[in-house]
């Protein structure tokens, strides 16, 4: 069976769930041979074999940490010469996409990026996209070259798959230009204890209607009573009552949980551009013309004052 | 030496327009409104205050597109670029980014850079891949996605603010930068500036121009194919209930029996 080579997102060698999410994909268009870079490299085998990879090829050089992105092409792009494999699958992130974005052009292919499904086809892999603010679904597939193909997150279920998971090291000899952008200093971002936006089952977001930076304890109660991370719409992050990085929509991220819930949120074409395709999706508005009640499957409409922590509260007593 | 600033500009469908595809399955750029993609804005906005700070600069903006891409052109103009130059070829016609980024590359060389920049993505594809795409084509370091950017020195230094970090970026010129929708508001033209883009230079260069041959873009040159869309089914009417106190409850109960509590 033919090789399919799954690029590995991890921090110290945690795997993170999209990557296990693009195992189950990578299975069912060929073997998957993980590709994984940096520090802790090696730590991710046994979550990979577990999950369907044949094969681990790993690499570690300080090069990955200190300079952007083409220290990383440069060994996926060894990994390919070394693997020759009929697909390349990269994990969605923004820089997941400029990796296999580079990678496409050097050995000569097509790219398709944030696929949400991917299944095999008789020219090669199909891949399912949602457009325009996911108002339209399309069918693609790469007509020259390897395919490269990046994949959201949730867009497929983790599933367990034992397979050898051999660790190999990977020769890596940087190019040139690996070193051109040099990242001179990195503040972590500070864990919340609540899940990943883009990973989570459940997202709770916050909109202008929230009205203030300390009401938003008001929507972190309710996602913290139901397990669930925390979202916002780019009108709370412009106002600062909110970091960037829990924005939702077309310029931040894009989400599709099991549920949605937006409270104070009026449902503008660029936010659900990132949580249209979420599978339940509720809204809490006191506009009852608001656009987000178009989307909903369940809409209170009301002031979310009154009904967020009520609906808390409720939450509470009915988990016990 | 004067700065020579090139800034990608894509000429979009308007979002809030009916956006479709066409009969061939590419994007329909002639029956909806179009407009320089506001992700855009930003990349010409980071140009006019780098040009400000900079001794000597020249900002030119470049677009490849249909005709009414000129439209993107002057609203960038009338922001304040000194100059465009618009890529328009019939033979253009349903590029994908792999093709955009060899004729973008191109007409970039032609044109003459010392830094490029571009938006974080466009509105339309949003692919967000262009940048990198022309940073590997031209051989330059790429430092994308940045919130923040300046340029002393000939150094190109700004923040990248990531899943996991935010890293501090540095890289000589040339470099290619695309900066996101943090790095700051973009200006409106003022009635002075739009005045003044009537008169400002509009170069237009075709494939020829760029020593490209038809198969290399378009449809026939694409490296990817668009086999169906379809509209997603409009989702099916929801349940909606008015408050009358017991609105968190009800929406409890209704949680309760899609069994998310
Ligand atoms: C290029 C571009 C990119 C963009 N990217 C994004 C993006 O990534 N994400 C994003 O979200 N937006 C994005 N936007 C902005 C988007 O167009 C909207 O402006 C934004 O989503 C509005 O946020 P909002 O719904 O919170 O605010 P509003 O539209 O002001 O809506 C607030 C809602 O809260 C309701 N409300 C007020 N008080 C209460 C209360 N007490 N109880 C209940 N309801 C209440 C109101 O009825 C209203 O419906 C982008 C725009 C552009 C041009
Ligand atoms: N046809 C085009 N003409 C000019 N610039 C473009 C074009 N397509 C993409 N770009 C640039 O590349 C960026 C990212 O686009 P994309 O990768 O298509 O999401 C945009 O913000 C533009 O700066």
């Amino acid at each position: 069976m033919a090789e399919v080579l799954v690029y590995v997102d991890h921090v110290d060698g945690a795997v993170r769930k999209p990557t296990l999410e693009l195992l189950t994909l990578a299975r069912r268009i060929g073997e998957p041979v993980a590709v994984a870079l940096g520090a802790g490299a090696e730590n991710t085998a046994a979550a990979l074999a577990e999950h369907g990879a044949v094969k681990v090829l790993t690499h570690d050089a300080s090069e990955y940490a200190d300079y952007l992105v083409v220290p990383k092409v440069d060994a996926l792009q060894a990994a390919y010469e070394a693997v020759s494999p009929s697909a390349v699958l990269v994990p969605s992130s923004a820089e997941g996409k400029e990796i296999a974005a580079r990678l496409a052009v050097r050995i000569g292919s097509g790219i398709i990026t944030d696929a949400v499904d991917l299944e095999a086809g008789d020219e090669g892999p199909v891949a399912t996209q949602s457009v325009f603010a996911a108002s339209f679904t399309t069918k693609s597939r790469i007509t020259k070259g390897t395919p490269v193909i990046t994949v959201k997150p949730n867009s497929a279920a983790v599933e367990a798959a034992p397979a050898d998971g051999a660790v190999e090291a990977l020769n890596v000899t940087f190019s040139e230009k690996a070193t051109g952008t040099k990242v001179t200093g990195r503040t972590p971002r500070e864990s919340t204890g609540r899940p990943e936006l883009t990973e989570a089952a459940i997202v709770v977001s916050g909109g202008r209607g929230v009205n203030g930076a300390e009401n938003f304890a008001i929507i972190e109660a309710l996602a913290d009573s139901l397990g669930a991370a925390v979202g916002a719409s780019r009108a709370a992050v412009d106002a600062g009552w909110y970091p960037h990085t829990n924005q939702v929509g077309q310029t931040g991220k894009s989400v599709s949980p099991q549920l949605y819930i937006a409270s104070g949120i009026s449902g503008a074409i660029q936010h659900r551009a990132g949580m249209q395709t979420s599978k339940t999706i509720v809204a809490i508005n006191k506009d009852a013309e608001a656009p987000i009640f178009d989307l909903v499957d369940y809409g209170v409409v009301g002031d979310l004052f009154d009904v967020v922590p009520q609906l808390t509260e409720e939450v509470k007593a009915r988990k016990g | 030496m004067s700065l020579r600033i090139v800034v990608t500009v894509k000429y979009v469908p308007d979002a809030t327009g009916d956006r479709h595809f066409a009969d061939d399955l590419t994007v329909d750029r002639d029956d909806v409104d179009g407009l320089l993609s506001e992700l855009d804005e930003y990349a010409v906005e980071q140009a006019l205050q780098i040009a400000e700070e900079a001794d000597d600069a020249e900002i030119t903006v470049l677009t490849v597109g249909p005709e009414d891409a000129k439209d993107a052109l002057r609203k960038a103009l009338s922001m304040g670029a000194d100059k465009a130059v618009h890529v328009e070829d019939d033979d253009l016609h349903g590029t994908d980014a792999i093709g955009t980024s060899l004729v973008l590359a191109k007409a970039i060389e032609k044109a003459g850079y010392d830094l490029v920049i571009s938006g974080m993505a466009s509105t339309d594809g949003t692919m967000g891949v262009v940048p990198a795409l022309l940073a590997e084509r031209l051989g330059v370091p790429q430092v994308t996605l940045l919130s923040e950017v300046s340029v002393e020195d000939g150094v190109v230094k700004g923040r990248r603010d990531g899943d996991t970090a935010s890293e501090q970026l540095e890289a000589s010129l040339p470099a290619v930068v695309s900066v996101t929708d943090q790095s700051g508001e973009a200006r409106y033209p003022s009635f002075k500036g739009i005045m003044a883009a009537k008169k400002k230079p509009v170069e237009s260069w075709d494939l020829s121009d760029l020593d490209l041959e038809a198969e290399e873009v378009g449809l026939e040159g694409a490296y990817t194919t668009v086999d169906a869309a379809a509209e997603r089914p409009a989702r099916t009417a929801g349940t909606i209930v008015k408050d009358e106190g017991e609105g968190g409850k009800q929406l409890a109960e209704f949680l309760a029996g899609q069994k998310f509590i």
